[in-house]
């Protein structure tokens, strides 16, 4: 794989993170990170979206009308969720339930649309592909992040096995229950965005006014 | 065959924003993506199907009592006899084969079904007969009752089951196995402290009168269930169709003759 092909494929995971840098995304990263298992399903259904629907569009690109190329990114998208959606009620049935409408809102994660829109349309359908499938991988890593904090401490468990035994099973943790609540999601995310933004200072955005002092005369 | 290929030529050098080549575009890709989509809804139907199958079955173990993690279902769901009730009578039938009866395919065919003119859990249509589960304890007497409900919360209509104890009128659990509430709100009818509360819960009172509510605040300590936080419509709509379900309309007739040893 050539130097520019390994980038698209690395760089949304830290450097250019759907989720810590452009901060999209949020909404479905809130709701399915309560347990790993749900969070886990919910990334391969992302990649998977991001990079077909990349790949598809791609394909398209000389052939799309400019007047209607939302449309046609947002047909393709959403058949691809539909057809991926199908595929989790079949196989998958404990999570699909838990999944619920989520799956289908991948058809709104700016993600999804957004790669589409700005790399999809100009690029080749393998380089498209590639970036699709790693902004999937940008917007999984967060998610698989914020799901052990939240399963770990919010229920002692990691994949659903135990790993503290909590006080209502005899053990001795007490689970933290903000931590399965969605609100705990925005903090963690937050602290993330935090982390890598001191670790990376390129990241930190110009601020857009400056605190006025007055001057003494 | 050169006319044909003048059309394709002239077609093919059409501007791609012009109105020909969007609507052919437009209308291709329409096409070609339904056909994707219903290829992929048609074929997965079956395992699908299946899925939903012991899906249901699972959760009549769960209001039961009797599931744990890595039960085999189908196994352990043979402990429970189906059969079909005929509610206007309040007897049981063999009209219907309760394995492959579907209470919900019958609730839509007027000749099975009646249309309810006072319908507060909005169902449009009762089924005359539903499928009941009786399960039985080794000695072949009864042990637990268990009936299926429906009605309509917020956004959908929620179907479950509600296990009764041997006497008709305690509730041993209540359990919903799909609908499609808000995940977090209306959803919460999933949460097993929730569904806790109605373990021991009496339908009616010592005279007979249907007194089970779902509401915010309690006035009889057993037939009060918490209403869910944040979801009054859902809370509402459990209220409604528990209230339905084992009213006149519903099971009452036949819970009285399974007591009477009438059914």
């Amino acid at each position: 794989m050539s130097q520019t092909r390994k980038q698209l494929l690395t760089d949304p995971l830290v450097d250019n993170n759907p989720i810590t840098l452009q901060v999209l995304g949020i909404c479905s990263a809130l709701a399915v990170t309560s347990s790993l298992n749900v969070a886990f399903v919910m990334s391969l259904a992302v990649i998977a979206v991001c990079g077909f629907s990349s790949l598809f569009i791609s394909f398209l690109r000389h052939y799309i009308p400019n007047s209607i190329r939302i449309i046609v990114q947002m047909v393709i998208i959403a058949s691809l969720v539909i057809l991926v959606d199908q595929i989790i009620k079949a196989y998958a049935y404990e999570i699909s339930k838990t999944l619920s409408v989520f799956v289908g809102l991948i058809i709104t994660n700016c993600i999804v649309m957004g790669r589409a829109e700005a790399f999809a349309m100009k690029n080749k359908p393998f380089e498209s592909f590639i970036d699709g499938v790693g902004n999937g991988l940008g917007y999984s890593l967060l998610l698989m992040g914020v799901g052990v904090i939240r399963e770990l401490f919010g229920s002692g468990s990691l994949f659903g096995i135990m790993i503290f035994e909590p006080v209502s099973n005899g053990g001795w943790y007490v689970p933290n229950g903000l931590l399965l609540l969605p609100p705990s999601a925005f903090f963690i995310i937050g602290f993330f965005i935090w982390g890598v933004r001191t670790w990376k200072k390129s990241q930190v955005e110009a601020r857009e006014y400056k605190i006025q002092t007055l001057e003494e005369h | 065959m050169s006319k044909l290929n003048n059309i394709l030529t002239k077609f093919k050098n059409m501007p791609v924003d012009g109105m020909t080549k969007t609507l052919f575009v437009a209308i291709t890709l329409c096409f070609v993506c339904s056909m994707v989509v219903s290829f992929a809804a048609v074929n997965l139907k079956e395992v699908q199907e299946v899925n939903k199958a012991i899906d249901k079955q699972k959760n009549i173990l769960q209001v039961a009592g009797l599931y744990y993690e890595g039960i085999d279902v189908e196994k352990s769901f043979s402990s429970f006899e189906p059969i079909v009730v005929d509610l206007n009578q309040g007897k049981f039938t063999n009209r219907f084969d309760p394995l492959t009866f579907d209470d919900k395919k019958a609730a839509q065919d007027p000749g099975l079904s009646i249309s309810l003119k006072e319908d507060p859990a909005s169902i449009g249509r009762r089924t005359n007969f539903a499928t009941v589960y009786l399960l039985k304890k080794e000695d072949g007497s009864l042990d637990k009752v268990i009936l299926p409900i429906h009605g309509y919360g917020l956004w959908s209509t929620l179907y479950g089951f509600i296990a009764l104890e041997k006497n008709g009128n305690d509730i041993f659990g209540l359990q919903f196995y799909q609908h499609a509430e808000t995940p977090g709100l209306g959803a919460e009818v999933d949460n097993p402290k929730w569904k806790a509360q109605w373990k021991g819960k009496k339908i009616n009172n010592d005279s007979g009168e249907l007194m089970i509510t779902v509401a915010k605040t309690q006035k009889y300590k057993d037939h009060h269930i918490d209403a869910l936080a944040g979801a009054t419509l859902t809370s509402n709509g459990v209220d409604n169709l528990v209230k339905f379900w084992m009213g006149e309309a519903g099971f009452k007739k036949f819970l009285t003759n399974l007591q009477n040893g009438a059914a």
